[in-house]
């Protein structure tokens, strides 16, 4: 234990006004559902609120809904009014950015400093940024007069809840589509403060939907037939069974999935701020990223030292309340998948590979697990393969460039990858030979909406930001 | 104590093997060294943790007059307030060290005699550090006999700067074996260094040739210490500590004010070279207007209301 002792600094939940229930958001009216489930804390267990479940009938009406503000309102509606409804939703996540950050923490168990210095300030600029296109769609190359699809039918899942959203809703109504979206069923609350955000700027009614509910309200969206494009980001195995239900129909499809990124360290990168992108990459948000830098690849001859510097970095996580505005890494999302994450970890340990993690006490409540590395890890052990979407990290070593390479590009996904090197030349060879959607060069996790992202192999295919990301929202 | 410890005793045996050594260090990537200065500047300290940080800040502060118009009376001011930083409140800890020029030192040593904190005097034709070995060395032992306990000396950017590195640590070993018995502290005046590879080549060269404390800045040229720059030089006494079993201290001096900037060092000496170094003997603020801030802060701790700037004295 150190001697400088933080001690407690929360973020206080005071202006967050929780209702004891939330209905579903359909025609700019909050609606009650068929039935209804609760939502909780991950970080103490506690009852949130109780929301709606939308049954196939309420995904139908919220269809509905949007297809009519898409004929009547969104969809002859001249980009540069559009711009405007973007926009002020943009400065309304500005402005209520604290209250958004403290009810993502609660939600979603993420530390309130990634929340506020992260995602909700990502998530306003993703609005700010798609705003700007809206009057300028003929100018994106995408033809003379690119056209909306029409309804888009959009799944996000529990990791980054808002981010994720503001992913699939800025460019879709910047592109002139209306939408019904369905956020994750452990983490419903940040969308539902954003239904207000959409009425307080008097967004036309139908033209964001948001259907709460489990794997079967996400199914009635994808399967509804009158949804012209599916938005999905999520587990690879549901990514199929997606595109097995929109296969042989009109619907476009962009699928953002797994992920098992190789963060290649070589020996003259500098060592201190690999470190630091290390457990940027594999510790952010609990490791609940589908890009996580969840496999190192270190050259051998600086391995031992940098597994020290690894592990005392390690030592000084802070792990615990995800209100305090000290802690590091918060809580596993929920108790599902905290179970998968400790059944990987037990699977490397009986593989044979070496398990560490620094002393560190977890709280009694909630769903936690202490941020772990496992070192002698082979291509070959599970742990290297399988997404394990938390703060568990496989260590593997390279003797040669090529070597380094290989092992990088030998697995299913290609979503994101990492090079550490001081050789501006050494990156850039690396990254081409890299079969990854995004390669970051001496960073990690660092998003712009600026930037496209999206997957190679299993990892999906369409890609979401920059430009690219409202072709999956126009036809040419 | 020699001035080369034994693993690395070779690395300075020729200018060639020096540079060979300096730069085999890792580099510096300096966004990654800005964004992770600025992460930790965003740790939260309050209540008992603040009480906490700020009594040992006052008990780190180098505190300073360096300037033309320095009288005999402003030195003796000076440290009967380091005696007692806070007239009204005797639980208020002394500060760690005075630091003049050599000329005030037969007044502070006089000044300061029994209270157990130390002098500390600037020399080697400080602060642009451009004179003859010689004259550096005179400087030194001047202030040695005049009752300094400590020496802040300042390197030759120029012969840094132009990789005569050899050079530079010859001098540092000279000074040192002038200082006798007087702690050490290196000044690397970092804003003139300009790169982190080099604030990193420097605080090695440094420690090498046997300084006790590396040193930011001299006060005199902007930017004087920053959070990124003491970043590195923690990191690099973490790692000296490492290789050679050699524990050397950190001073970032000149441009730090506010007990927020205090407390955002502190956290960066806990989480970087780790709570070793939390103490007076291994981490110092070369300050002047800092401690008035620090006694402005300790006392709305303890009473719940702020007193006026009027209620600390000047100097």
């Amino acid at each position: 234990m150190s001697r400088f002792e933080y001690a407690p600094a929360p973020e206080s939940r005071s202006i967050v006004k929780l209702q004891p229930s939330y209905g579903l958001f359909i025609n700019g009216e909050f609606t009650d559902g068929a039935g209804s489930f609760k939502t909780i804390s991950p970080a103490s267990e506690e009852v949130l609120a109780e929301v709606a479940e939308a049954s196939s009938a309420d995904v139908d009406r919220a269809v509905q809904a949007a297809r009519r503000a898409y004929e009547d309102v969104w969809g002859p509606m001249p980009g540069r009014e559009r711009a405007k409804y973007l926009f002020r939703i943009a400065r309304i996540i500005a402005e209520r950015s604290r209250e958004l950050a403290v009810l993502e923490s609660l939600n979603n168990g993420k530390p309130i400093k990634e929340s506020r210095d992260v995602d909700v300030p990502l998530s306003a600029a993703h609005f700010f940024y798609y705003a700007g296109w809206a009057d300028k769609l003929p100018y994106a190359g995408f033809g003379a007069d690119p056209r909306p699809l029409g309804v888009a039918g959009q799944v996000i899942p529990w990791n980054f809840p808002l981010l994720m959203l503001a992913w699939k809703i800025a460019p879709a109504l910047a592109a002139g589509n209306t939408v019904v979206l369905k956020p994750a069923e452990t983490t419903p609350l940040s969308a539902l403060l954003f239904a207000e955000i959409c009425q307080q700027a008097e967004l036309p009614p139908g033209v964001v939907n948001i259907v709460t509910g489990a794997g079967e309200t996400g199914a009635a969206l994808v399967n509804h037939p009158d949804v012209d494009k599916v938005a999905f980001t999520g587990s690879t195995e549901v990514g199929r069974i997606i595109a097995r239900a929109v296969a042989g129909t009109k619907k476009k499809v962009t699928l953002e999935l797994g992920g098992k990124a190789a963060n290649i360290v070589f020996d003259d990168a500098a060592i201190d701020q690999a470190v630091e992108g290390i457990v940027n990459g594999i510790f952010f948000n609990q490791g609940h990223v589908c890009c996580a830098g969840s496999r190192l690849l270190v050259q051998e001859s600086v391995a031992d030292q940098l597994l020290e510097s690894l592990k005392r970095r390690m030592a000084t996580l802070r792990v615990g309340d995800p209100l305090d505005k000290n802690t590091d890494i918060g809580a596993i999302n929920s108790a599902e998948q905290l179970s998968r994450i400790k059944a990987l970890a037990e699977i490397g340990a009986s593989e044979g590979a070496e398990r560490w993690s620094p002393a560190c006490e977890l709280p009694e409540r909630g769903f936690w697990f202490a941020p772990t590395i496992f070192t002698g890890v082979s291509q070959a052990h599970r742990i290297a393969r399988e997404e394990i979407f938390g703060p568990v990290l496989s260590v593997l070593t390279f003797r040669t460039p090529a070597e380094a390479v290989e092992k990088a590009n030998n697995t299913p996904y290609g979503l994101s990858a990492g090079i550490w090197s001081e050789k501006g030349s050494r990156i850039l060879a690396i990254a081409d030979q890299l079969r990854a959607g995004v390669v970051w060069a001496n960073t990690f996790n660092k998003f712009d909406p600026t930037s496209p992202f999206g997957g190679y192999k299993e990892s999906g295919y369409g890609r979401e930001g920059g430009r690219h990301g409202l072709e999956a929202y126009l036809a040419q | 104590m020699t001035a080369t410890i034994s693993p690395l005793s070779e690395v300075t045996r020729s200018d060639a093997a020096l540079r060979t050594f300096l730069h085999g260090l890792p580099g510096v990537d300096r966004v990654g060294a800005d964004a992770r200065a600025a992460g930790l500047g965003t740790r939260s300290i309050k209540t008992t943790a603040k009480a906490w940080a700020i009594d040992l800040a006052i008990r780190m502060v180098d505190l300073t007059t360096l300037e033309g118009a320095d009288t005999p009376g402003k030195v003796r001011a000076l440290c009967a307030k380091a005696r007692r930083p806070d007239p009204a409140d005797p639980s208020c800890p002394p500060v760690a060290a005075i630091c003049v020029y050599p000329s005030m030192v037969p007044t502070a040593a006089e000044a300061l005699r029994g209270s157990g904190i130390h002098l500390a005097s600037v020399a080697t034709a400080f602060p642009s550090g451009q004179a003859p070995l010689k004259v550096k060395l005179d400087d030194t032992r001047a202030a040695v006999a005049a009752g300094a306990d400590e020496i802040d000396m300042v390197i030759s950017r120029g012969a840094f700067l132009a990789g005569r590195y050899l050079e530079v640590f010859e001098e540092i070993t000279a000074i040192k074996e002038a200082c006798g018995k007087a702690h050490l502290k290196v000044i690397l005046e970092t804003g003139e260094l300009v790169t982190y590879d080099n604030v990193r080549r420097a605080s090695w060269l440094a420690m090498l040739a046997g300084g006790d404390f590396i040193k930011t800045s001299t006060g005199k040229v902007s930017p004087a210490a920053t959070l990124p720059v003491t970043l590195i030089m923690l990191e690099a006494v973490r790692d000296f500590l490492d290789t050679t079993g050699r524990k050397v201290g950190v001073k970032p001096a000149g441009g730090i004010r506010t007990t927020k900037d205090a407390i955002k060092y502190l956290v960066m000496v806990n989480e970087i070279a780790g709570d070793g170094w939390l103490d007076p003997d291994w981490f110092r603020f070369g300050a002047s207007t800092l401690l008035n801030d620090l006694l402005m802060q300790r006392t709305k701790l303890a009473t719940g209301h702020y007193s006026g700037p009027d209620y600390f004295t000047l100097d």
